[in-house]
């Protein structure tokens, strides 16, 4: 099976997140936003992080309605994988398929700095091999990373250790669907895959998604 | 107090990005015969004193409103 | 004042021999597009017409320069099949003008330049300077500014992964906003800007055309900023987003070999992309500008002098246009045919099927004045007396104190405001010496850095030169880079006026000879004059970007402390000064000339030392002197360090002393004979031992102690105090 990684006009990091996949070993498929269906054989997508449609409107809102994120409903109706970075986070959220919505942070401003965060809910094929309590070391980078959502119904997978919080109901980093196979976080993983940029934390996540 | 309603937006002539790609995304979506689609912001105030509609538009020259790239207009919420 | 009281060519600021050679050049009047066009393109800003005769003096060439000066930017080869596009530029006036949208669209273009030679970007970095951080008006223009190249830099997917700013009183009127970025190519794949073949489509790609900017080049770049409102033009806005998908849309036609030429809209727009094109293929084009997609009703001169935003002009084969159509809809993008290239040499605009304009497109490009500039020295500056500088009482509180002045304290808040992670290749991240870029697919790893020793050049403008250039060389050094290749953006006053031309020259001069000694190029560069107010003229401010190679990413070298035991080391020679000083805190003083053949050994040193993993960290002595260096390394790899510094004269000056070159590395103590061996006649000076969580230094009888806890406080404290 192969993980499908979807692009947006706008999408940045769609490459990094391609490599991320073979770095464990996966084999990952780019996959147009204007396209209808997914390619056959794909176990997992991935909707990369980036600035999609310039996040005119609201982050994520124009690439939600794109034909291709039918596709990827239907995927997840089918027991399908859904792994959303960033901009593809806010995209899943914008389309219904995670709950909440993103906020600008609470600082007002982009911020870029590596980041702590901690698995608070391992009931999910993204978190189960880490385990609740695991720490990982992944950058963050976003404008609005601030999750509003409702913490005692919603199910969040990973939250933030220490200051870093941009302003996030409960310091959530990552949240789940309520079956537990849609994970949307901030941090990006797919910048901490490499020991030359000074983390492999986030293989873990990929590691899923190349199996699936 | 008087509820004051600011309305700002881009320019005349003033590139607009956002309604550039809230159009694009119309007409993506079906919506035929939507053209110069322009985003802006409201802001909403109270305002005391004697003048609030003069107090707000000083505050726009001041703060509120980028007048090399923004129009604006005040109006006193009914 | 107003333009009816004088004639049309000064109101556009044109002298009046200027309009005598366009009408003896034309053997006709202009019409008022043609005046207009003349006026834009015989700029300073696109005609350098009072720097062009000085910069030749810069090395220019070397066995991988590719392309040099002249082109969009300069091209050197790194590897077999690959080479790096590199190329910094200014965006002052705008950015005075409205921080926010001047520093994002100067960013837009300078990427936009990479791409024209069918670059991939893949970093950019940013040289800053405000005045002092205390005025509201210079706060205001540095968290915009940075806040713009953020916006940018950020939505487009480019890491920001380093640059510079200072902040001094010199700056308050003018601030400097120069953008620099560096792509990759296949040397085979290089395009450039030279229109060819008659009857090709020349296509208009990316956003339609309005306002913005209309007589920016010329109005803003050559006059004085003063207090005259109506000269100001519609400000150009940025549109990121647009300059992503052309981005992607111009490197697929290139790398399907689909286009002839390209070239980017920048200042004078269409007039200069057009005329540059033809005249660099010794052809002609015909345009059309009834086919430009407009934003709202323009005229034909401002049709084509408009500086709207990401548009780039490509030469496409008749028969590969409606493929090169295709691919740009599928970005989303605007493509339409507005014009021929032709073989008689012309640039010709039709509007209304009327000709509008006709000019040999030479006439607008190689035939601007070149004045030489009146070369009047300055009086020498007279070197520092110490007894002048008071000492201070407690040399721990002052060094505290210097660490969290914003010239020296942590820039934390501005490169976390910018993605310098985008691509997964950044391996050394800004707040250090040199950034370090993995390039992409590749085990080879790229420096980059942005330096300038303005004080210096201030003082001794050939001295600063060179302090600039090998400034950088030491930053590129310090990673375990070699030098490859440097760009540069010259800012300076008004020319025309006291000594501002004599240090042009002697700044060029001291740059060229600095680049001489490391072996490297300039290959490409941008100039921006008239930097003054009536009240302030900013320092010569010749600001150097520079890349280096590491060939194995894996031995870059960092600059905080690693290991508890490592030896610490000063690298290099010369004395410390308070001349210029970050601790003097103002350009006064005569400071050293640097030796720039010692210092290119030194960074062959360091070079070398990287390579064979001898040394555990490196970084270079500059603002501060030896104090701040080493608090840096220490805040860095929060560890401390035990050392003990020789002192000459004064424990201030050796603590908080610049000058020479030189450089705190740290080593394991059982490679340190190697080191030595390797070091050839470079100085090592073994000054302290890593450790601990202090940082104690002994100078002579002095002794300065600061925790790392206080000295990170302090520096990571400076800047968010002030703007916050």
């Amino acid at each position: 099976m192969s993980v499908a990684v979807l692009r947006f006009p706008g999408s940045l990091d769609h490459e990094s997140a391609q490599r991320a996949v073979e770095s464990v070993g996966g084999i990952a498929t780019s996959v147009w936003h204007a396209d209808a269906e997914l390619p056959a054989g794909v176990g997992a997508v991935v909707v990369p992080g980036g600035f999609s449609y310039g996040d005119h409107l609201r982050p994520g809102a124009v690439a939600s309605r794109a034909p291709i994120m039918g596709a990827v409903r239907r995927h997840v109706d089918r027991g399908g994988l859904v792994l959303g970075i960033c901009n593809g986070f806010q995209v899943l959220c914008e389309a219904g398929l995670l709950p909440g919505a993103l906020r600008p942070n609470a600082t007002l401003t982009f911020v870029c700095r590596q980041a702590s965060v901690e698995v608070a809910d391992d009931g999910s094929p993204w978190t189960a091999p880490l385990g609740v309590g695991a720490r990982l070391s992944i950058p963050i980078k976003n404008n609005q990373g601030a999750w509003f959502g409702h913490p005692e119904i919603d199910r969040v997978a990973l939250r933030y250790v220490g200051d870093d919080r941009l302003g996030s109901v409960t310091a959530a980093a990552g949240v789940l669907d309520e079956s537990g196979r849609v994970l949307g976080l901030m941090p990006h993983p797919e910048e901490a895959c490499d020991p030359l940029l000074g983390s492999t934390d986030g293989q873990s996540l990929f590691g899923v998604a190349a199996a699936a | 107090m008087t509820r004051v309603v600011v309305t700002v937006m881009p320019k005349a002539g003033v590139l607009d990005p956002q309604g550039q790609t809230v159009e694009g995304a119309l007409g993506r979506l079906g919506f035929g015969g939507v053209s110069d689609v322009r985003v802006g912001k409201r802001i909403e105030l109270e305002v005391g004193g004697d003048d609030p509609l003069a107090a707000v538009h000083e505050m726009c020259e001041r703060l509120l409103v980028n007048a090399l790239i923004e129009d604006y207009d005040v109006r006193a919420e009914s | 004042m107003s333009g009816a009281t004088k004639p049309k060519h000064r109101a556009l600021g044109l002298t009046d021999r200027e309009a005598e050679r366009i009408t003896a050049l034309l053997d006709r009047e202009p019409t008022d597009p043609e005046l207009v066009m003349f006026s834009l393109m015989w700029s300073e800003h696109c005609s350098y017409k009072h720097s062009r005769r000085l910069l030749g003096r810069f090395p220019s060439e070397g066995p991988g320069v590719l392309q040099g000066p002249g082109e969009n930017a300069g091209v050197v080869e790194i590897e077999p099949g690959r080479a790096l596009a590199l190329k910094i530029e200014s965006h002052n006036h705008p950015s005075a003008v409205e921080p926010f949208e001047g520093a994002a669209t100067g960013v837009g273009g300078i990427v936009r330049d990479i791409l024209a030679m069918g670059a991939r970007p893949i970093a950019l970095l940013d040289s800053l300077r405000f005045g002092e951080l205390r005025s509201a008006r210079s706060r205001h223009l540095f968290v915009r500014s940075v806040a713009g190249i953020g916006h940018y830099g950020n939505c487009i997917g480019v890491p920001t992964v380093g640059g510079e700013v200072a902040f001094d009183d010199r700056y308050e009127d003018s601030c400097l906003v120069n953008a620099m970025c560096v792509g990759v190519v296949e040397p085979g794949r290089v395009l450039r800007a030279a229109a060819s073949g008659a009857d090709n489509a020349v296509v208009l790609i990316g956003n339609r055309t309005g306002a913005d900017g209309i007589g920016g080049a010329s109005i803003l770049a050559s006059a004085e900023l003063d207090e005259d409102e109506d000269r100001r033009p519609s400000v150009q806005v940025s549109d990121p987003f647009t300059e992503r998908k052309l981005m992607d849309c111009c490197l697929e036609l290139a790398s399907s070999d689909l286009l002839v030429a390209l070239q980017d809209l920048g200042a004078a727009g269409l007039t200069s992309a057009s005329s540059e094109m033809a005249a660099k293929g010794g052809v002609g084009i015909d345009i059309d500008l009834d086919a430009v997609p407009l934003r709202q009703a323009l005229t034909p001169a401002e049709i084509l002098v408009s500086e709207s935003q990401e548009r780039m002009l490509a030469v496409v084969e008749p028969r590969l246009l409606d493929e090169v159509i295709r691919v740009c809809r599928r970005w989303e993008l605007d493509a339409t045919r507005i014009g021929v290239v032709t073989d008689d040499g012309d640039l010709v605009a039709r509007s209304g099927g009327e000709v509008v304009a006709r000019i040999r497109a030479t006439s607008l490009t190689d035939e601007a004045p070149a004045y030489r500039v009146a070369l009047h020295a300055p009086s020498p500056s007279e070197p520092l007396d110490l007894a002048d500088v008071p000492e201070p009482t407690d040399l721990a509180t002052a060094w505290r104190e210097l660490l969290g002045r914003p010239n020296v304290a942590s820039k934390r808040w501005v490169f976390e405001q910018y993605d310098h992670l985008v691509g997964a290749n950044t391996i050394v991240r800004p707040g250090g010496d040199a950034a370090v870029v993995r390039l992409p697919g590749s085990n080879r790893a790229i420096a980059l850095t942005t330096d300038c020793a303005e004080r210096h050049a201030e003082l001794d403008a050939r001295g600063g030169g060179a302090a600039s250039v090998l400034e950088a060389a030491r930053n590129i050094a310090a990673v375990g880079a070699r030098p490859l290749a440097a760009t540069d953006c010259l800012n300076f006053a008004n020319p025309e006026k006291g000594s501002t031309g004599w240090r042009l020259r002697e700044v060029i001069e001291g740059m060229s000879q600095a680049l001489e000694a490391l072996g490297i190029p300039i290959v490409s560069g941008n100039v921006s004059l008239y930097n003054e107010s009536p009240a302030r003229a900013i320092y010569p401010t010749p600001v150097v970007g520079m890349v280096g190679v590491i060939e194995d990413a894996a031995a870059r070298v960092g600059h905080g402390f690693v290991d508890s035991g490592d030896v610490v080391l000063i690298a290099g020679g010369g004395r410390p000064r308070l001349d210029a000083s970050e601790w003097l805190g103002e350009a006064r003083g005569c400071p050293d000339r640097p030796d720039a053949a010692s210092e290119a050994r030194l960074c062959e040193l360091l070079a070398r030392a990287g390579e064979r993993r001898l040394v555990q960290s490196a970084h270079d002595v500059s603002g501060g002197g030896v104090a701040v260096a080493l608090a840096e390394c220490a805040i860095a790899g929060r560890l401390g360090a035990d050392v003990e510094l020789p002192v000459e004269r004064r424990a201030d000056e050796a603590l908080f002393g610049e000058g020479g070159g030189r450089v705190v590395v740290t080593c394991r103590p059982r490679n340190l004979d190697a080191l030595r061996d390797a070091a050839g006649g470079v100085p090592l000076t073994e000054i302290g031992t890593v450790g601990g969580d202090l940082l104690r230094v002994r100078i002579g009888s002095d002794m300065a102690e600061l925790s790392v806890a206080d000295a990170t406080n302090a520096y990571e404290a400076g800047i968010p105090e002030v703007v916050a």
